[in-house]
C-alpha cells in the first residue's frame, strides 16, 4: 500500500509541512526531512522550486527565487534524496508546477520518484483531464498519487468528480487566495469546513492555506484529517536554524 | 466547421493552448469558456461593441498605400493604420471587448497586466469609460521605465500596483495579476492584453482583434477589387496584433503570414525574445506554447528593446502556425528596427512605435514581386517611443 493511503489509516489528526527543496541553503533539503519526521510530522511536501509559481504568495515565491538562485534543480533534487528512504518512513509529496516536470520528462520524473521511494504529487497546474487522459495510468504505474486541489468556489459537481478520481487525499484550499495570504480562520471558512465533511467524500481531505499555529491546525482539523503548514514554516526558516524545528512543530501540535 | 488554424473545442491550436491553471482559477476560466461565444454573438454586444470601436477608438483605420514606401521597394505596400486608434495602437479594440464582456457577466472590479503599459493604458481607459475600478499590475521596473504610461492610468482613475516579485517586468505583473484574480474569485474580471493565458483567453482577444483583418479585406476590395492580399506582415511578442491581422486569412493559404519577432542584440546573443527560435515547447500563464526556458524548465527573462515585444512566450496560436509553418517567422534585431523606424517616418511621414517597426525591417529581408499586395499592421504610434528613439540616434544633439 502507499505510505500516503497507509498514514491516512491511523487514528489521528495529521500535520503535513511544505518547504521548497534548497531552501534556506542549498544542501538543507534531507536535514529538514529528518527534522521534521523525528518531530513527528506525518506528511512532507516537498516544493520543487519553479520561477513563476501562480498559485503561491510571496513567502513561497520568494523561497523559490532563492533556492533556484542558489542552484535547485529537478536533477540535483532526485541526487539528494536517492538514500531518502534508508532514514525516513513518512509518506512523501513533490509539490511543484507542471513545466519543470515536462521539461524533465515525465515517465523519467516518475521512474526517478519511484526509485526514491516518493509517494505522490501535487501539480496545481495540471488540469483534470490532461491528468486523465495522459498521466492516469503513467502515475498509477509508479504507485504514485495525484493529488487534487478543491476550494470554496469548486461546484460540487467537480468536488464529485474530484473524489471519484482521486485514491489518497483531496487537498482542500481553505479560502478563495494564494498560500500565506490568510489570518485566521472566520465564520465563512468553518461552515465550508462542516459542509464538505457533511458530503461524506471518499477521500479524506487535508486543509492548506491560512494554517500556522496551534489555533488554525485545531480549527482546520476539527471537520477535516489533517492540515499543511507551507508558508508559516518557510518564514520560521528564514529565521531560525534547521536544529530548532521542534520548537515550531510543538508548538503547533501544543 | 472544422479548420486547421483555429482553435478547437478543448482550446487547443494543433498541439499549444489549453487552460493549465490551478483549481483556485477554475470556475472563473470556466465560467468565461461557457459564455463567451454567446455573448459576443448576442446582437445587443455587436452594436455596442461595434458602435464603440466606430465612434471611440476611430475605426475603421485607413488602409493607407505608402506610394513612396511602394516605390522604394518596388512592390505594393498597404499599411493598416492600428496607430492612429484612440489610444495610439490596437490594444484597446480587445480592453473595449473585454470590458463589454465583463459587464454582462456582472463584474465590477478589473485587473490587468502590462509591460510597456500600452495595455494598462487601453485597460484603464475603458474602465473610466465605463466606470469600473481598475488596477492595473505593472513590474516594479518597468514603472521606472515607462513612467509616462503610469501617469496616464493614473490620470484615467486606474490604480499601478507594482509586481516586485521574480524579474519584476511584464511576466510577474501577469503573475500578480492571476494572484489577484485567485485572491477575489468572484466580481473581478481579468482583462489579459494579449493572444495569451489559459483558453479560452487566446481565441476571444483574436475574435476581438479580427476586425484589423476584416477591415484588411473590405478596404482591399474597394482598393484593389480584391479581398486578399498576397501578404500580411505582423510584429509578435505575445501576438494580439498579428493575431488580428492574419484572422480572416488563416484559412486561406494563399495568403502568406510573416510574423515578426525581436531578435534583441541577435537571436545567438543571449539577448533577444525571438521565442520561435529559441523557445521550447511548455507551461506559461496557464497555456502550452513555446517559451524561452532554461533546460530545468524556469522561465527566463527575454530582451528586446521594444517593450512590447520581450515576453518570454508567444500565444498558442503563433506557436501552432510556426509548428505548421502556415506562417513565417522571422526575427529583427534591435539595429534592423530603430533604422526601419526611422525610415518609415522619412518616407512616408509616420513614426512606428518600434514593435510595429520591427515589421517594416523585413521590407530590407525579403524581395517581393511588384505585383504582390503586401499589407503591413502598423499597430502603434511611435509617440511612447520618443525616448528611445532620441537616446538609439542622438537626436536632442
Amino acid at each position: 500500500m502507499n505510505r500516503i493511503n497507509q498514514s491516512l489509516e491511523q487514528n489521528k489528526k495529521l500535520l503535513s509541512i511544505y518547504f521548497t527543496a534548497g531552501y534556506p541553503n542549498i544542501n538543507d533539503t534531507v536535514s529538514i526531512i529528518q527534522e521534521l519526521e523525528q518531530n513527528g510530522v506525518d506528511m512532507i511536501e516537498i516544493g520543487l522550486p519553479f520561477s513563476d509559481p501562480l498559485a503561491d504568495g510571496p513567502t513561497i515565491q520568494e523561497s523559490s527565487t532563492q533556492a533556484i538562485a542558489n542552484g535547485m534543480t529537478t536533477s540535483l533534487l532526485f541526487e539528494q534524496l536517492k538514500d531518502i528512504r534508508k532514514t525516513v518512513q513518512i509518506p512523501l509529496i513533490i509539490m511543484g508546477y507542471f513545466n519543470p516536470m515536462m521539461q524533465f520528462g515525465m515517465e523519467k520524473f516518475c521512474q526517478k520518484c519511484h526509485e526514491i521511494g516518493i509517494d505522490g504529487f501535487i501539480i496545481p497546474d495540471l488540469p483534470l483531464y490532461v491528468y486523465e487522459n495522459e498521466y492516469k495510468s503513467l502515475f498509477e504505474k509508479y504507485n504514485l498519487k495525484n493529488i487534487f486541489l478543491i476550494t470554496p468556489q469548486t461546484s460540487k459537481e467537480r468536488i464529485t468528480q474530484i473524489d471519484t478520481i482521486s485514491d489518497s487525499f483531496i487537498y482542500m484550499v481553505s479560502s478563495a487566495s494564494v498560500t500565506g495570504s490568510q489570518s485566521g480562520f472566520g465564520e465563512e471558512q468553518i461552515h465550508y469546513f462542516k459542509h464538505i465533511e457533511s458530503l461524506q467524500l471518499n477521500n479524506p481531505q487535508i486543509v492548506g492555506f491560512g494554517i500556522k499555529d496551534n489555533a488554525s491546525f485545531t480549527q482546520a482539523t476539527a471537520h477535516q484529517k489533517g492540515a499543511i503548514i507551507g508558508s508559516a514554516f518557510i518564514k520560521f526558516l528564514a529565521q531560525n536554524p534547521i536544529s530548532h524545528i521542534r520548537e515550531f512543530i510543538e508548538k503547533i501540535r501544543n | 466547421m472544422k479548420t486547421k488554424y483555429n482553435v478547437d473545442e478543448l482550446g487547443f491550436y494543433g498541439k499549444f493552448g489549453g487552460a493549465f491553471i490551478p483549481e483556485m482559477l477554475y470556475p472563473n476560466v470556466e465560467e468565461l469558456k461557457e459564455n463567451y461565444l454567446k455573448i459576443m454573438a448576442e446582437p445587443s454586444f455587436q452594436e455596442e461593441f461595434n458602435h464603440l470601436l466606430q465612434q471611440y477608438v476611430g475605426r475603421p483605420t485607413p488602409l493607407y498605400f505608402a506610394k513612396r514606401l511602394s516605390e522604394k521597394y518596388q512592390t505594393k505596400i498597404y499599411l493598416k493604420r492600428e496607430d492612429l486608434c484612440h489610444t495610439g495602437a490596437h490594444k484597446v479594440n480587445n480592453t473595449i471587448g473585454q470590458i463589454l464582456m465583463a459587464k454582462r457577466l456582472g463584474k465590477k472590479r478589473i485587473i490587468a497586466e502590462t509591460g510597456a503599459g500600452q495595455h494598462g493604458v487601453a485597460t484603464a481607459t475603458v474602465c473610466a469609460l465605463m466606470g469600473l475600478e481598475c488596477i492595473v499590475y505593472m513590474g516594479e521596473i518597468d514603472i521606472q521605465r515607462q513612467a509616462p504610461n503610469v501617469a496616464r492610468m493614473k490620470m484615467l482613475g486606474a490604480t499601478v500596483r507594482p509586481a516586485t516579485s521574480g524579474s519584476k517586468t511584464l511576466k510577474d505583473a501577469t503573475n500578480e495579476a492571476i494572484r489577484d484574480w485567485i485572491n477575489n474569485p468572484v466580481d473581478t474580471f481579468y482583462i489579459i492584453g494579449s493572444v495569451v493565458g489559459p483558453h479560452p483567453y487566446p481565441d476571444m482577444v483574436a475574435r476581438f482583434q479580427s476586425v484589423i483583418s476584416k477591415e484588411i479585406q473590405n478596404q482591399l476590395q474597394v482598393q484593389e477589387g480584391k479581398e486578399n492580399p498576397d501578404y500580411v506582415i505582423a510584429c509578435v511578442g505575445g501576438g494580439s496584433n498579428a493575431a488580428g491581422a492574419f484572422f480572416e486569412f488563416l484559412e486561406n493559404e494563399s495568403v502568406q503570414l510573416i510574423a515578426v519577432e525581436a531578435a534583441g542584440h541577435g537571436v545567438d546573443s543571449g539577448e533577444s525574445a525571438a521565442t520561435s527560435v529559441l523557445g521550447k515547447i511548455g507551461i506559461i500563464h496557464g497555456s502550452k506554447t513555446l517559451l524561452m526556458q532554461t533546460e530545468d524548465g524556469q522561465i527566463t527573462e527575454p530582451y528586446s528593446i521594444s517593450a512590447g515585444l520581450d515576453y518570454p512566450g508567444v500565444g498558442p496560436l503563433h506557436a501552432h502556425l510556426h509548428d505548421s509553418n502556415r506562417a513565417e517567422f522571422i526575427a529583427i534585431t534591435d539595429a534592423d528596427a530603430m533604422q526601419a523606424g526611422l525610415d518609415l517616418s522619412k518616407t512616408e511621414g509616420i513614426i512606428p512605435a518600434i514593435e510595429s517597426a520591427h515589421a517594416f525591417a523585413v521590407l530590407d529581408k525579403k524581395t517581393f514581386q511588384p505585383n504582390d499586395i503586401v499589407v503591413i499592421n502598423l499597430s502603434g504610434r511611435g509617440d511612447k517611443d520618443l525616448n528611445t528613439y532620441i537616446d538609439y540616434f542622438n537626436l536632442s544633439d
